[in-house]
């Protein structure tokens, strides 16, 4: 009688006195009130953006090598990720490594989203986006700065990527920081390859990896001959 | 949890994304500002109330009731917006015993019927209703909100539960 006290998440006790209706009012969700909470949710996402209140705003853009989850702080773009990473734990690391206030919201990544949309349609050779690189530190930041100027197209080794950044014998350095680059596809790690030709392994799983290499070939020369 | 922690390991204390937290909880919260402000302004209460709980998100305690901070969030924020609209105080502490001008407006949705009851409850009901059935705060947090003791704020809860009970009832038994 007098625990009411108690923890609220108890609220069985409070729902088994409610009447049916109101009971309802509490579970029930129908199609006007989903529609309405995503619009409210990505209204929130950008106000919060425009008053800088975030640290992280996200959103996911299709692509020919599945969802694409891309995220940005205010300083620009953090993350890139593959749905076998799992977005779920990339947003929570997300908040663990950057910040709690993590929103999901498309307008801040409108200019992401359209540039990647571009690239996978072979019109955008290079990303001209801002990059908050926080998340690579020490070598594997020097090896993410090596592969920016790997040219759309081009291949290079995991030895010329070690060679380039000053560690000739850092081969297997530059694989780790390869696979665990925290921005896919816009810091091209795919175009680095096994010095005998074949794909290696990728963070966005080796078909994602020759899919990148062959739409750049292709892409390339019809974006060329434009 | 203390005892284990890790000084050297630089690890946030919310690990839990804010994101989810609107996932999880921003259905109850819009629903508690239909009944609190009504169907009109009940979007302007929702977005106030999650806009000032990210700012207060990253210095809260992690062992908070989230559902619970949330709703006395939007209490506020509700008590807020009503103020600026009727552009006459409405102390905080101490809410008056009249149905409320707007109470709970007609919404498209399929709980119109039961926000229509609710918004000719007296104010005091309708909150102690709404923050203790629908927000799961106990009554003592629910009495902290709208004034008065926990005893009043539970047979006020009771009052509205009965006057609810009486009309919807009777609607129901009306429609078959």
């Amino acid at each position: 009688m007098t625990r009411s006290a108690a923890p609220l998440t108890q609220d069985t006790t409070a729902r088994e006195r409610l009447e049916p209706a109101l009971h309802a009012l509490l579970t029930a969700s129908d199609d006007d009130e989903r529609a309405t909470l995503a619009r409210l949710r990505e209204e929130l996402g950008a106000a919060a953006w425009r008053t800088g209140v975030t640290d992280v705003v996200y959103t996911t853009v299709p692509s020919p090598v599945g969802p694409l989850l891309v995220a940005t702080t205010a300083r620009g773009i953090v993350r890139v990720a593959y749905e076998r990473e799992d977005h779920d734990r990339v947003v929570t690391a997300l908040a663990e490594r950057v910040g709690p206030r993590v929103l999901r919201a498309d307008e801040p990544l409108a200019e992401a989203a359209s540039q990647l949309e571009q690239y996978f349609a072979g019109e955008l050779r290079r990303f001209d986006l801002p990059l908050d690189l926080r998340l690579a530190a020490g070598f594997r930041r020097e090896v993410l700065d090596q592969l920016t100027r790997i040219d759309f197209g081009r291949t290079l080794s995991y030895a010329e990527v070690a060679m380039a950044s000053g560690h000739p014998r850092a081969v297997r350095a530059v694989g780790t920081a390869c696979a665990r680059n925290p921005l896919p596809v816009v810091v091209p790690c795919h175009r680095v390859v096994r010095s005998d030709g074949s794909t290696g392994q990728y963070v966005g799983g080796t078909e994602a990896k020759t899919t990148l290499l062959a739409l750049e070939r292709s892409g390339g020369t019809t974006a060329g001959s434009r | 949890m203390g005892t284990s922690r890790i000084p050297l390991l630089e690890r946030l204390p919310h690990v839990q994304p804010f994101d989810r937290l609107v996932t999880d909880h921003g259905a109850l919260v819009l629903r508690v500002c239909r009944a609190t402000v009504g169907a009109t302004d009940a979007e302007d209460a929702w977005s106030e109330t999650f806009l000032s709980a990210l700012h207060g998100y990253p210095e809260l305690p992690p062992d908070t009731n989230v559902q619970a901070w949330l709703v006395t969030l939007a209490h506020r924020r509700s008590v807020d917006l009503l103020r600026r609209r009727a552009r006459q105080p409405v102390p905080t502490d101490r809410l008056p015993d009249r149905p409320s001008p707007d109470g709970a407006a007609d919404s498209s949705a399929m709980d119109a019927d039961l926000y229509r009851e609710l918004g000719r409850l007296t104010e005091r009901q309708r909150l102690c209703v709404v923050y203790h059935h629908l927000g799961g705060l106990p009554y003592r947090e629910v009495a902290a909100l709208v004034g008065g003791t926990e005893a009043a704020a539970r047979r006020a809860a009771a009052d509205g539960i009965k006057a609810l009970r009486a009309t919807l009832l009777v609607t129901e038994g009306a429609q078959r």
